[in-house]
């Protein structure tokens, strides 16, 4: 007996449907409201907008005034997203070539300290970096400790974007290097080249996807942070993330706070369009 | 140095991988000391703080650079502290109603998305959206969207709406690629066999896909154990989920040893949690998968 079934696209977006609408009520609409807002005015008031649809608050954020977040925000991602690239790429290489049969037990140690909440690890930093913290105290016996410690600075905020986030990298290299075809390697030496010329002539184009993706992955979230840079920096060390939540948390400026968001998702779909134009799948 | 022609692109993957054990050594058939030595320092760069933050939940000292005896006094402290006890309780009652709401929704989502049909694009960026909005984009519209538009007060509702939000896609991701990853002729097999949709469905795809719906359910519970960022936003007065309590203490008052033994149990949670997901992931997985082959032998 052949049984009556539904269309299959009806189907599919049936069982869609609870997704659809939760997302759509509690992100779709809520982002939007945000652009509603980046044209607002602020009111007289605690939590007031007023809409007369003008550009003002883009005006603020796009004033020479902010200009120093700005570009402290990009250069905290971008060296962030650098330091990532060095320190993940010996961990993914190492694990899809050397890892054998442990693969699946060396990916799972990289995860585990990212899963561990996010918040313990930044203030296990904020201790270790302190005046008085292991770091200072351990580099103060070879003669490099630093008065008042090393909380406050740009590299602390580095670094803990970079401890942050280092698995976002390495998870898409190691995709890339166990996907690289090791006897390319091999070839290159055979045609006579060294190991300094094959890795960037050979191994780096190779695991170019990897590479890509995984600077993007840690590129996004890193901008728009701003737990780490309170946490580990200081009033010189704020950033896009920070004057965002700076403008509605005290409820400050919610069009401005709102134009500042619309540019950094800006920043978001700029990325994407790059990414999705070399044709890899977002998810 | 090599026997085999250097470049032969008719060899398929399996030779690559046979390859793998002769290249290991690298070309001086020595092991690559330089890469391990990297590799050793970059994990105790990722362990370090972790060990550190365990080693001085359990020191005596009120100060958390000097280590003076062995003590469990701060957990002790945790345990009477009614600020923690409420806050716990909300973050633990959170994670669970969101883990359950993901994994129901999130299921269902990723049977739909199983087949190809028109629209499947449009709904896999609607899908990819919590991935890559930033969090502090997506707190402060909450924010916006709970206050201004919809008039849900601030607390469990709202950070429930939130959570769900943003760990949907992860639980969607996890039950896809095993579902991905099935063969679709078992489903039919025991269709010609005479069993209803349902039956099919409870006997043959539930069980094949369980390891992958326990994984997302533990990433969501996770996820929401976790956040900080969006649910700052969305904590009410008295409703204070357990990283806002800890973020809001970290920020006024430095680091004291409660916080550090705060954070420990919550990166034991976390860690053990993961170890369960994984566990489940790749114990049934293969158990099921045995049975699968045992099934149908082809």
């Amino acid at each position: 007996m052949a049984r009556r079934r539904a269309p299959r696209w009806l189907s599919a977006n049936l069982l869609l449907l609870p997704t659809g609408l939760w997302l759509a009520l509690f992100l779709l609409v809520p982002l939007a409201l945000v652009v509603q807002y980046s044209f607002a005015t602020r009111d007289t008031g605690p939590l007031r907008v007023v809409l007369p649809w003008t550009a003002q608050a883009y005006r603020t954020a796009l004033d020479p005034a902010f200009l120093p977040i700005f570009g402290r925000t990009l250069a905290y991602a971008a060296l962030t997203t650098a330091a990532c690239l060095l320190l993940g790429f010996p961990l993914a290489w190492f694990i899809a070539r050397h890892g054998g049969r442990h693969r699946n037990a060396l990916l799972a140690a990289v995860l585990v300290p990212f899963w561990a909440s996010y918040l313990a690890r930044i203030y296990a930093w904020k201790a270790l970096l302190d005046g008085d913290g292991l770091v200072n105290r351990l580099l103060g016996l070879v003669g490099l400790g630093r008065d008042g410690g090393f909380l406050l600075t740009d590299g602390a905020v580095v670094l803990g974007l970079t401890y942050g986030f280092l698995p976002f990298m390495v998870l898409p290299l190691y995709v890339a290097c166990e996907r690289f075809d090791h006897r390319l390697v091999e070839a290159s030496y055979d045609l006579g080249h060294g190991r300094v010329s094959t890795f960037f002539r050979v191994v780096l184009p190779g695991v170019r996807p990897g590479v890509l993706a995984g600077s993007l992955l840690v590129l996004v979230p890193a901008a728009g942070d701003f737990v780490t840079p309170r946490l580990l920096g200081g009033v010189d060390q704020s950033t896009f993330g920070s004057v965002i939540d700076d403008q509605f948390r005290g409820g400050n400026n919610w069009p401005l706070g709102s134009a500042m968001a619309v540019l950094l998702m800006a920043l978001v779909v700029v990325v994407l369009v790059v990414r999705g134009r070399r044709g890899e799948d977002v998810l | 140095m090599s026997a085999r022609p250097a470049l032969n692109p008719g060899n398929d993957a399996a030779g690559a991988r046979e390859n793998a054990p002769r290249t290991r050594r690298g070309r001086g058939g020595r092991r690559p000391w330089a890469l391990i030595a990297a590799v050793a320092v970059v994990f105790a760069f990722l362990y370090a703080p972790i060990l550190w933050l365990a080693l001085v939940s359990f020191n005596d000292s009120r100060t958390v650079s000097r280590f003076t005896g062995f003590s469990t006094r701060w957990y002790a402290e945790l345990v009477v502290d009614e600020r923690v006890r409420s806050a716990l309780g909300l973050t633990l009652r959170l994670a669970l109603s969101s883990a359950a709401v993901c994994t129901v929704v999130g299921t269902l989502a990723a049977f739909g998305l199983r087949r190809v049909f028109r629209g499947r694009g449009l709904w896999t960026v609607l899908l990819s959206l919590p991935l890559v909005v930033p969090e502090v984009v997506m707190g402060v519209s909450l924010l916006a969207f709970c206050v201004k538009l919809a008039g849900i007060p601030l607390g469990f509702g709202a950070l429930l709406a939130a959570h769900v939000a943003f760990s949907l896609s992860f639980v969607v991701v996890v039950v896809r690629s095993r579902l991905a990853g099935m063969d679709l002729r078992l489903e039919e097999a025991a269709a010609d066999l005479g069993a209803g949709p349902l039956t099919a469905f409870r006997t043959v795809t539930l069980p094949l896909v369980a390891p992958a719906v326990v994984a997302g359910a533990a990433f969501a519970f996770l996820l929401s154990f976790d956040d900080l960022v969006i649910s700052s936003y969305l904590t009410g007065v008295g409703s204070t989920t357990l990283p806002v309590f800890i973020y809001g203490q970290a920020s006024k008052r430095g680091v004291s040893p409660e916080i550090v033994a705060l954070s420990t149990l919550m990166v034991a949670v976390s860690a053990a949690l993961l170890l369960v997901g994984v566990a489940a992931v790749s114990w049934r997985a293969r158990r099921a998968g045995r049975r699968a082959e045992l099934a149908l032998p082809n």
